[in-house]
């Protein structure tokens, strides 16, 4: 069984965001970098798909400059075989994502194509669902966990109202969120072992966003911080504010 | 003529009286733009009974694509239909709405139709005759604004983002042809297991009662779902990643920068201490009120109203004040 895993570089939720002189970009000095954390769930679902089926190969694929060869490191340390460097630039645009990435898919043309429901900087939650339209495969998204079921996975969505299940043909594309893969520790072995595992460099082939960024601004401060009182005899005074003041109930 | 496709989930949804937030938002640029709105129903046999009304946001004609076999939301079969509808119709502008349906069923639409997409637009402004989307990113840290140089321009739109119009004519309903093919199909929907009990979701609901770890366990819930009972049938409950992290809760309630952005009209943070991530998620909310034992608490600094105090005495006590004044259940 061939799996790929689309992983993005992203800034670490606890970052404090600040927009850039220019307006429309984030200003990343000093900003502390890590995998897109839904992306980490992909790949120990990877990982754990091959341990179930005790065979195959895993490789991890981003696209992004020199300093996502970092985050690549980290998949192979989890237990990932290779991986492949797109060398470009991600935009908000996940069609122009999804056809970079398509390239992979194509030559690859693994059993399984796992990516994160969203990533945590742009949240546009459309790459995979478009990267398997482009290729014809099938698709499920928001997928907490999954099994292989004979020749088709058989996927547990997490959706409005509800828990969904659903069958795909080998070749499927799933989006995972959070739900059974808590991703693994790295192990020193399994930094040390990733030292000798190839990570392949290549140009992101030309693909333009039409999805331009005019700007980005923070949110208008909330002016919060108005104690009512303390303890339940606040309450009274509580309830009048949210009817006669704020109107919400 | 500038055509605006606004794809309609369910015409039962809201009383006519109330509109619809898509259409209606869809016809507030159409006004701009000099164009004319069509809203698409898409969904089993007799799903758009009532379509007409729809005409009331703004809609002049209403597309509906009923069969049996699509009854259930699938992706491939609504991705076809919506995608022909599109194409057929010439839309140079399409809304879907930003729920776990739309935002699946949005970017297959958009890759059929070879066009970029935005998803969870919360504000969608025209200058120049150039339209420009609102999103918010990094889970709402950050705001960004957005064009799409591309033909048709598609975006699904964040819940409660938008206001509802009503009070325009009645609709043409005109009806598709569909002839749906699962055996195209690669989805196999096999099941549907609902979890929520007809509880709102916490992304949909207009009112949010949210639990964090200083709620002590999973056993102490009803004190939350009581409160939540108490706040009517628009509430639905929430919950921070601690507290899904300990499984006391299930991961479709987190709310935060890995669970859901939620934007109520009123976000009641119970024994929460507003991490970053947290507040990535629900600082758009309208009205904010923590209830916490510590005065120093995060959360505080977003709340519009704070009660320093312990949950298990508040709680109880706010309940039974709802309680008494009797929402509609
Ligand atoms: C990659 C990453 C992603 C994350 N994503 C999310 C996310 O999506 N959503 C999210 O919520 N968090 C997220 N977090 C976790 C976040 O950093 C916090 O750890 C988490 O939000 C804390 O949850 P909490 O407020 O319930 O618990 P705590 O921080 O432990 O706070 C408990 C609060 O309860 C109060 N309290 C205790 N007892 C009582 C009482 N009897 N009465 C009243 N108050 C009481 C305490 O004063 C305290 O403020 C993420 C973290 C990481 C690293
Ligand atoms: N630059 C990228 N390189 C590799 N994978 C990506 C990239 N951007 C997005 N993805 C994948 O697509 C998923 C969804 O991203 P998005 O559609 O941008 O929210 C991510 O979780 C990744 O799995």
């Amino acid at each position: 069984m061939k799996i790929v895993v689309c992983i993005k570089r992203v800034p670490d939720t606890e970052t404090r965001i600040r927009v850039s002189d220019d307006g429309r970009s984030i200003d990343t000095s000093g900003v502390k970098f890590v995998t897109s954390p839904y992306d980490e769930f992909a790949l120990e679902a990877a990982l754990r798909t091959r341990e179930d089926t005790g065979e195959g190969e895993i490789v991890a694929v981003t696209i992004g400059d020199d300093d996502s060869r970092e985050n690549l490191r980290n998949a192979l340390a989890m237990g990932v075989d290779r991986g492949i460097l797109l060398e470009g630039r991600t935009t908000h645009d996940g069609l122009a994502t999804a056809r970079c990435l398509s390239t992979i898919v194509e030559e690859l043309d693994p059993d399984l194509v796992l990516l994160g429901v969203k990533a945590v900087d742009d949240d546009q939650q459309q790459t995979g669902p478009m990267l398997a339209t482009l290729q014809g495969r099938g698709c499920a998204t928001g997928v907490s966990e999954f099994r292989l079921d004979g020749d088709a996975f058989v996927c547990r969505r997490e959706v409005e109202g509800g828990r969904e299940t659903v069958r795909l043909a080998r070749g499927a594309v799933l989006t995972i969120t959070k739900g059974a893969y808590e991703p693994r520790h790295t192990s020193l072995k399994g930094i040390m072992a990733a030292r000798k595992k190839p990570i392949e460099s290549r140009p992101a082939p030309d693909s333009t966003s039409r999805l331009e960024v005019r700007s980005i601004e923070l949110p208008p401060e909330r002016e919060g911080g108005r104690i009512v009182g303390e303890g339940p005899d606040a309450v009274p005074e509580l309830v009048r504010l949210l009817r006669e003041e704020a109107e919400v109930i | 003529m500038t055509k605006v496709l606004a794809l309609v989930e369910d015409t039962t949804a809201h009383p006519p009286a109330e509109g619809d937030e898509v259409v209606s938002a869809a016809s507030r640029m159409a006004a701009e733009l000099g164009g004319e709105v069509h809203a698409l129903v898409v969904g089993g046999l007799g799903v758009a009974s009532g379509g007409e009304s729809l005409g009331s946001s703004g809609a002049r004609v209403v597309k509906v694509a009923a069969h049996p076999l699509l009854e259930a939301y699938h992706p491939d079969g609504y991705a076809e239909v919506v995608t022909r509808v599109v194409r057929d119709g010439g839309y140079a502008h399409v809304f879907m709405p930003a729920s776990d349906r739309g935002r699946d069923l949005a970017p297959r639409v958009a890759a059929r139709l070879d066009v970029p997409l935005a998803q969870d637009v919360t504000a969608v402004s025209v200058s120049a005759g150039v339209v420009e989307f609102t999103r918010p990113i990094y889970a709402g840290k950050a705001i960004a604004r957005v064009t799409i140089d591309a033909h048709p321009c598609m975006a699904t739109l964040r819940r409660s983002s938008f206001s509802s119009t009503a009070g325009g004519p009645s609709a043409t309903v005109e009806s598709i042809e569909v002839d749906p093919d699962p055996a195209r199909w690669p989805t196999e929907v096999e099941s549907f297991e609902a979890t929520t009990g007809g509880i709102p979701d916490v992304a949909q609901a207009s009112i949010v009662v949210s639990g964090g770890r200083g709620m002590k366990g999973p056993e102490n819930w009803h004190l939350l779902e009581e409160l939540r009972s108490a706040l009517g049938r628009e509430a639905g409950l929430g919950a921070s990643r601690a507290v899904v992290d300990a499984g006391w809760r299930p991961h479709g309630e987190q709310v935060g920068q890995t669970g859901k952005t939620v934007s109520p009209r009123l976000y009641l943070a119970i024994a929460i201490s507003g991490a970053i991530q947290h507040l990535a998620g629900m600082r758009t909310s309208g009205t904010i009120v923590a209830i916490n034992r510590d005065p120093e608490a995060p959360i505080f600094k977003v709340a519009d109203y704070g009660i320093v105090g312990d949950a298990f005495e508040v709680v109880p006590r706010l309940t039974e004040e709802i309680g008494g004044l009797g929402l509609p259940g």
